[in-house]
């Protein structure tokens, strides 16, 4: 009885130390940063690349901000000047080839039109933004509206 | 006349043959080297002003334009050919550098004077100044820009859609010049009312 009564409590222990290890580390669940252990780092991915210009990107809902299909890198918008708009402007898109801003980007939250780009719509990449050559870290099924899916 | 006309000839020569002569090759000598010298000098002292390092010797171009342009394509880019400020602020060739230089002193009087002596002052003055450049790089058709990018040699198969739309068409046919299309590639923008193409 009193072997026994020793046996479990060392049975107990060698659990306990082996349950303590696990909490300190994973406890195998994987994630996006794979298996590493919380204390040490993954390698770093190499630098995603955005490429200079492509062909307009498909839209997958009807109020989509479209994506960039082009390089922003150094175009500044600020109080001083918004890049975007010497090329997307209503009186600059003729010559740059570009698409004009729609307008939408003319209103205001209570929907009053302005005369020119309503200050919401002032920071295009608040809402806008350029695509890496990345594929996506996890699948989905998303199904675009049938309205802009081609099949 | 013939024979003061000899007369004349004939000092000229004893002048020259007499020892007197010696002191005379003396200074037209020492007259050449200092020649060289001075010249040469000249145009050492005219490269230093035109270095980087000078360039950025005074805290106004150190931390205003030189902090921004540190983030550009023109300071850190994947073949590591970096353009300097002279390398787009003054000519290369002799004549329009000097015009630049002779210009440049009222900048020194600026120096002098604090013109744009804080940050503050700095912005308030950046558009007039950027005024200036954009109109002299307008005036010699972006010449500056063009000692490194020859339009020449532009390939447009490497070049993206944007680009080549733009060269092949407004670039090509002269209408337009680089700095037309490419103004704050090296520094921040002031306020851009009223420049043409610009919101
Ligand atoms: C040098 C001119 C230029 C500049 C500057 C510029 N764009 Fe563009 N943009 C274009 C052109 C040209 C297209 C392509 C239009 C096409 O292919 O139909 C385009 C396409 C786009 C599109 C896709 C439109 C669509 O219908 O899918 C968006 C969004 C966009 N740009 C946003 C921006 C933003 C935001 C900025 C500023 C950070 C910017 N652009 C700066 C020229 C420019
Ligand atoms: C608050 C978010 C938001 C901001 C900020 C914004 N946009 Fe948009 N943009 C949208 C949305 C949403 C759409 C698509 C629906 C629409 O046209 O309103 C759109 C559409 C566009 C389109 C395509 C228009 C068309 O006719 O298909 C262009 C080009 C564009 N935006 C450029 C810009 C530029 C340039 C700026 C900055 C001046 C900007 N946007 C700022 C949300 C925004
Ligand atoms: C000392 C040579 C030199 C001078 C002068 C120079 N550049 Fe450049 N420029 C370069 C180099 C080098 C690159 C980067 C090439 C690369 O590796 O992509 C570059 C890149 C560029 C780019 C490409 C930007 C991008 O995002 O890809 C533009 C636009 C440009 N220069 C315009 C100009 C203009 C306008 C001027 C005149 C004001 C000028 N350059 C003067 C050497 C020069
Ligand atoms: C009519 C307008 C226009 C003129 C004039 C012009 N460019 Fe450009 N350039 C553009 C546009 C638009 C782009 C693409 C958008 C961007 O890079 O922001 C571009 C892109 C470039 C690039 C990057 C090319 C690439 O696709 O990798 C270089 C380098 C360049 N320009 C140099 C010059 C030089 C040098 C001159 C003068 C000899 C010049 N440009 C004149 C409009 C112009
Ligand atoms: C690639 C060419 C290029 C290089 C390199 C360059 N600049 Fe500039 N600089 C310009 C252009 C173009 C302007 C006209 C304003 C503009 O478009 O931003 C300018 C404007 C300026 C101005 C007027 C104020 C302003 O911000 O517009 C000063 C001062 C100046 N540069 C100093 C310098 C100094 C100092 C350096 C070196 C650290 C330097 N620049 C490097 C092209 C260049």
């Amino acid at each position: 009885m009193k072997n026994l009564k020793s046996l479990v409590l060392v049975g107990w222990a060698v659990a306990l130390t082996a349950s303590m290890q696990v909490s300190a580390e994973i406890g195998g669940v994987q994630s996006l940063r794979g298996a590493e252990e919380l204390d040490s780092n993954n390698a770093a991915e190499e630098m995603k690349r955005i490429p200079r210009d492509r062909a307009t990107f498909e839209r997958d809902y009807l109020h989509q901000p479209p994506l960039i299909p082009h390089q922003v890198r150094g175009y500044q918008v600020d109080l001083n000047s918004n890049k975007c708009l010497s090329c997307h402007s209503w009186t600059n898109y003729k010559t740059s080839g570009a698409t004009k801003v729609s307008l939408t980007h003319f209103d205001t939250r209570d929907g009053q039109q302005l005369s020119d780009v309503s200050p919401r719509r002032y920071f295009c990449m608040q809402c806008h933004v350029p695509q890496a050559d990345a594929k996506p870290l996890v699948d989905n099924s998303f199904k675009s509206v049938d309205a802009l899916s081609a099949d | 006349m013939a024979r003061q006309k000899k007369g004349f000839l004939t000092r000229y020569k004893d002048m020259l043959l007499s020892p007197s002569s010696v002191a005379m090759g003396l200074i037209l000598g020492i007259g050449f080297v200092a020649g060289i010298v001075f010249w040469g000098g000249f145009n050492t002292g005219l490269e230093i002003t035109n270095t980087e390092e000078f360039c950025i010797g005074c805290h106004e171009m150190e931390n205003n334009v030189y902090q921004e342009y540190k983030s550009t394509i023109h300071y850190s880019n994947r073949s590591g050919v970096r353009a300097t400020c002279p390398d787009c602020h003054v000519p290369k060739d002799w004549t329009h550098k000097i015009v630049r230089k002779i210009q440049a002193s009222q900048e020194v009087w600026g120096k002098l004077t604090g013109y744009i002596n804080t940050r503050e002052k700095f912005v308030e003055h950046r558009k007039e100044m950027a005024l200036r450049e954009w109109q002299r790089m307008k005036e010699s058709d972006s010449r500056e820009c063009r000692n490194c990018h020859d339009f020449e040699y532009m390939d447009f198969s490497e070049q993206g859609k944007r680009s080549v739309k733009m060269h092949s068409t407004a670039l090509a046919s002269g209408e337009k010049t680089c700095i037309d299309c490419h103004k704050g590639i090296a520094h921040e923008l002031p306020d851009m009312e009223g420049v043409e193409g610009w919101h």
